[in-house]
């Protein structure tokens, strides 16, 4: 039986990842998740956080914002509105999303979570959210 | 007949026309591929998006409670249409095509009673559309200091339309483009954006919903909006340098008939000057 799932990671201006991976750990709007193969079909938005890949050659982190994940048995496809790979979120990369992220719209207590979860990717990668 | 300095000047002026305008012409071509490449990096995401929606707004169609992006205002008196075209002209008929089915399409809704609302995406659709339609423009959003089209740009103006639409002005919003079909040939494509409606891709999984499956809908159907404005600033992007490229194309082969024909002329001209010196010398030789 196979033991991995296709994964896709795209955004709207470039195909990040398509690799056939073992898990994938995603930053679901409820709470975290773990896709593996044969996972009940799933539609589930995200919140702004880490994406980790596990695959055959190691694993890939990215950082997500905003978006979707459609799982299925053998495919998992995440749409993220924007998303990098953790390399490329350098500290003045953060502090512009946090500058998008305070000027969003929406009510204030949407704005306000979404500042909590990339403060909370921010502590997690080690940059500081002081923008 | 024009003196042969009248002509030399000409030439040499058409050939610099010439120079610059296969210039563009190689400018225009290499901003297509990139063009290209970035509406063709757009569409696996587009397509799995529209996909998703299209499970989504089936299931969600029916029901009293479907969003208004999806279901509409229930009216359809007031209309926004909003009309993408390029910053710059030189691009052949790519704005006015684009102008034309805008206009054609708010002279229908006036005849039928709606009123009509208009969004300029790009200076040269303003331009075009402010003599018939000026009263109409609500709007106008600049791209002119856009470098590479991102995703934000869309992101902005998908907002500008969300916030008209929830301050209820208008009821029906509609995006005016140019699908890219090849290098010569660009559709202008009229395209309802809301409500929204998504091409069902037929028997859809059944899914489980996380959060449920309204919050979802609400959540993605704003998105959705930008998704749609993106995937057509890409395909404008390229229609344009695609309409460039054959205009500057045609330009460039004009000047070169152009040419042949001014040197020709000029030729003949200083052809009968020389035979002209030349009879005048002999006559006046076999006067003496």
């Amino acid at each position: 039986m196979a033991d991995t799932v296709q994964f896709d990671l795209v955004s709207p201006e470039r195909r990040l990842a398509s690799v056939q991976a073992r898990e994938v750990q995603l930053p679901g709007a409820d709470g975290d998740m773990t896709a593996m193969a044969d996972h009940a079909p799933t539609i589930t938005t995200l919140r702004p956080g880490i994406l980790r890949v596990v695959h055959a050659s190691g694993t890939d982190d990215y950082v997500v914002f905003g978006g979707f994940a459609e799982i299925g048995p053998t495919a998992v496809s995440v749409l993220a509105e924007q998303a990098l790979p953790r390399s490329e979120v350098t500290q003045s990369v953060f502090d512009g999303m946090i500058a998008v992220a305070k000027a969003g719209s929406g009510s204030v207590d949407e704005v306000a979570k979404t500042l909590a979860d990339m403060i909370a990717v921010g502590d997690q990668i080690g940059l500081s959210a002081r923008a | 007949m024009p003196s042969l300095k009248a002509l030399k000047t000409r030439i040499t002026s058409v050939k610099s026309t010439r120079k610059i305008t296969k210039a563009m012409q190689m400018v225009a071509a290499a901003k297509l591929r990139r063009a290209q490449d970035a509406a063709e990096q757009a569409r696996p995401y587009t397509e799995r998006f529209n996909a998703v929606m299209a499970g989504l707004a089936q299931a969600a169609s029916g029901s009293a409670s479907a969003p208004r992006l999806l279901s509409g205002t229930g009216s359809d008196k007031v209309h926004l249409l909003v009309v993408m075209t390029a910053e710059r002209g030189l691009c052949g008929g790519f704005n006015s095509s684009i102008a034309k089915i805008a206009r054609q399409h708010a002279d229908n809704l006036t005849k039928t009673g709606k009123t009509v609302k208009i969004l300029t995406v790009g200076k040269k659709g303003r331009e075009a559309l402010k003599r018939d339609w000026g009263k109409a423009f609500v709007g106008h959003v600049d791209l002119s200091a856009v470098k590479r089209l991102g995703y934000s740009s869309a992101q902005d103006i998908g907002r500008d339309v969300l916030a008209r639409f929830d301050a209820g002005e208008f009821d029906v919003a509609t995006i005016f483009y140019s699908r890219f079909q090849s290098v010569i040939s660009q559709i202008p494509t009229a395209q309802q954006i809301i409500p929204a409606s998504f091409e069902s891709s037929g028997a859809t999984a059944l899914y489980d919903y996380e959060p449920s499956e309204e919050a979802i809908l609400s959540d993605l159907l704003p998105r959705g909006v930008a998704t749609q404005i993106f995937a057509a600033l890409l395909e404008n992007a390229a229609s344009e340098q695609g309409a460039r490229m054959s205009a500057m194309d045609n330009a460039t082969r004009n000047a070169g008939e152009m040419i042949d024909r001014l040197t020709i002329e000029f030729n003949r001209s200083r052809q009968a000057k020389i035979t002209n010196e030349l009879i005048e010398i002999i006559s006046g030789a076999e006067a003496l």
